[in-house]
């Protein structure tokens, strides 16, 4: 079914004349090759009509009555933003950190942080503090923007000892900051409405997202202002933004999908972005939906899981009808939800796939094509991605349908990460030849969608997010009592995964749940509920290699009953 | 079982989930969400632990508006 109204009418045809120059002239640029995100997402519509279009609109988490936030103003808000980062000496190149909850002078923040020339660094606000320092220590900030209460509870212990923070600014409104930490509502007021956005080298670095991985701390992937070519791109002929739409991404700005397609594309689009302070609550959710009249729709598996629990009475108690283009993003969606959308919203869910490290989306089922319930899709125009198997030496194309192999993709698009900041040797290790190894395994049908089976790591995706099993161990091995831990994730029919950790004890340690409560109560401290584990087992002793490695792979295995595989490396397997 | 036996058997099973919580200086009237950092699938397993323990179901766009524990035994005692 061919619909007249989507950008992207052709899909074939419009994959073979695509070129990233051509995508790149669909922007505004600043001259001499030069560019910025935040000038293609406010400066460049200021000379048009868009500039009096609601960029944002705010529904605070007590009332619904929205509040709007013209692109006009919303740029006026980012330049004060921009002026004091000046003010302070911040210089370009140095990194803004944001942790706060979703609230208008966040996202003025954001975009103020990218017309100075800084670099912008997203934390989820539910992290507990370990995270967030470790993300602090590794990321060296000059500047810090959050709130009040999330800085006394998460940072104020110890974010002295960090000498590269040198301001903690709060956008929340306040009668009074905290030592050490300033006004940040009384300095853009006190500061002017008119910033000259800095034209930037097209590689110049914007953004730097976290990523979990199975070992060691977690990695920085740097962007660079070029990757505003993907995010607009992908926008308009992925997500299918006009104009003027009515859009809504779910997604935390703390995340990776909360900034690109959160804040960035959405803006250099032109459309009006919804921002709901709540979290989720699925009347108020579907009353969004009717009452805003949202066209485009980001959402998630486990947001959507959760509707689909509630069933099909709520939605058909909401007039949905100015719902156009329904996609979702954070792990794959399974075949029933797609079909769900389909009949109980009347449209189906375009399911697509991409990771912190290629910046944007990579592969989607779009308005135009034949969606494959349960497939994450077809590459968007611009990107080859292939299926591969490891050889001795490097890797190896497989051109057959429906074999499994890893997910790679051809290098070379503007929103891929530079690097792991300070991690070379991690970054290299990503890439052989021309391809990036997404450290995804999937296949591909005979008419060239993909389809995703699992990771070939050991990381865990609960609720679309990543968390590193090392991550959560670290933490756990911090109590006295703990002698070795393994955690994994185990299937959860809403969050598609959830973290359970294996532990065992010292010797005088009874395995009791007053021992258990006090082991979660610890992860979640530190840890925050995102990451901690939501099961702890105990056990007499944990599977290791004979190198002394925890066995991850075997302790999952076992908990779901399934084929053990290779326990050649098992300690004590017979020789 | 008046408000304060119901106080305890909630506050129990809130501290099976969040362990972290310390429930000597808890405060009924603070957000879960914000005050201590429940989030929505630690939201889903209170409510079930509550309809385990008390019989009683909180359909889910009910515990939606539930954003305190005062709000929670407000809402299970007209129901118990």
């Amino acid at each position: 079914m061919a619909e007249q109204w989507a950008n992207l009418v052709d899909y074939e045809q419009f994959c073979a004349g695509f070129s990233w120059s051509q995508a790149r002239s669909e922007l505004a640029g600043m001259g001499n090759g030069r560019l910025n995100i935040a000038y293609e997402a406010l400066d460049r519509h200021m000379a048009t009509a868009a500039a009096e279009r609601t960029a944002i609109r705010f529904l605070a988490r007590d009332s619904e009555t929205p509040q709007d936030i013209s692109y006009r103003a919303l740029n006026e808000r980012a330049n004060r933003f921009a002026n004091v980062l000046q003010d302070l000496g911040v210089q370009p190149g140095e990194r803004v950190y944001g942790l706060s909850h979703r609230i208008p002078d966040l996202y003025a923040a954001v975009l103020g942080t990218l017309k100075h020339g800084c670099v912008f660094t997203p934390l989820f606000p539910a992290f507990g503090p370990e995270p967030i320092r470790q993300r602090v220590e590794i990321g060296e900030p000059a500047v810090l923007v959050t709130s009040k209460r999330l800085y006394q509870k998460k940072l104020a212990d110890w974010l002295g000892e960090m000498p590269s923070v040198r301001h903690v600014l709060l956008i929340d409104e306040l009668d009074e900051a905290p030592p050490g930490t300033l006004d940040a509502g009384a300095l853009m007021a006190a500061a002017s409405g008119d910033y000259v956005t800095r034209p930037m080298d097209p590689e110049a670095p914007a953004l730097l997202h976290f990523t979990s991985g199975t070992t060691g701390k977690p990695k920085g992937a740097m962007h660079v202002h070029d990757a505003v070519v993907n995010h607009h791109m992908t926008g308009r002929y992925v997500l299918d933004m006009h104009p003027g739409d009515i859009y809504w991404c779910t997604a935390d700005p703390g995340w990776v999908t909360g900034t690109s397609y959160g804040i960035i594309a959405p803006l250099t689009n032109g459309v009006t972005m919804i921002v709901d302070q709540a979290e989720f609550d699925a009347e108020r959710w579907y009353r969004i939906l009717q009452n805003q009249k949202v066209a485009v729709w980001y959402t998630a598996p486990t947001a959507i899981r959760m509707l689909i629990k509630l069933g099909p009475e709520l939605p058909r108690a909401h007039d949905l009808s100015s719902l156009r283009f329904m996609a979702s993003v954070g792990e794959p969606l399974n075949p029933e939800a797609v079909i769900w959308g389909q009949k109980v919203l009347g449209k189906p869910f375009h399911d697509n796939w991409w990771q912190s490290e290629t910046g944007g989306i990579m592969i989607s089922n779009y308005a135009t094509l034949e969606v494959r319930p349960g497939s994450m899709g077809k590459p968007i125009p611009g990107v080859e991605a292939a299926v591969a198997r490891k050889t001795g030496d490097g890797i190896e194309l497989i051109e057959e349908a429906d074999e499994t192999g890893e997910l790679v993709l051809k290098k070379g698009w503007p929103s891929m990460f530079r690097g792991y900041l300070n991690q070379d040797e991690k970054y290299r290790s990503c890439f052989v030849g021309d391809w990036y190894l997404t450290g995804d395994l999937a296949r591909r049908d005979a008419d060239g969608y993909f389809w995703f089976i699992g990771r070939n790591d050991d990381v865990i995706k609960s609720s679309g997010h990543l968390i590193g099993p090392f991550e959560v161990e670290s933490v756990l091995l911090e109590h006295p009592a703990v002698a070795e831990v393994g955690v994994i994730g185990i299937p959860d029919e809403v969050a598609g995964e959830i973290v359970k950790a294996f532990v065992a004890l010292k010797p005088g340690y009874p395995p009791d749940d007053n021992l258990r409560r006090e082991l979660m109560g610890l992860a979640r401290k530190r840890l925050g509920p995102a990451v901690a584990p939501r099961h702890i087992a105990f056990r007499e002793e944990l599977p290791r290699t004979r190198s002394g490695k925890i066995m991850r792979r075997l302790l999952r295995a076992r908990e779901l009953g399934l084929p053990e595989g290779d326990t050649s490396t098992l300690e004590g397997a017979s020789e | 079982m008046n408000r304060d036996e119901l106080r305890k058997a909630v506050l129990e099973e809130l501290s099976g989930i969040a362990p972290d919580i310390d429930l000597a200086s808890f405060d009924d009237n603070a957000s879960l969400q914000d005050e201590y950092d429940l989030d929505s699938m630690d939201s889903l397993n209170l409510a079930e632990a509550v309809h385990k323990r008390l019989g009683v179901n909180i359909p889910d766009q009910d515990y939606a508006r539930l954003r305190n524990i005062a709000d929670l035994l407000d809402y299970l005692e007209g129901r118990l």
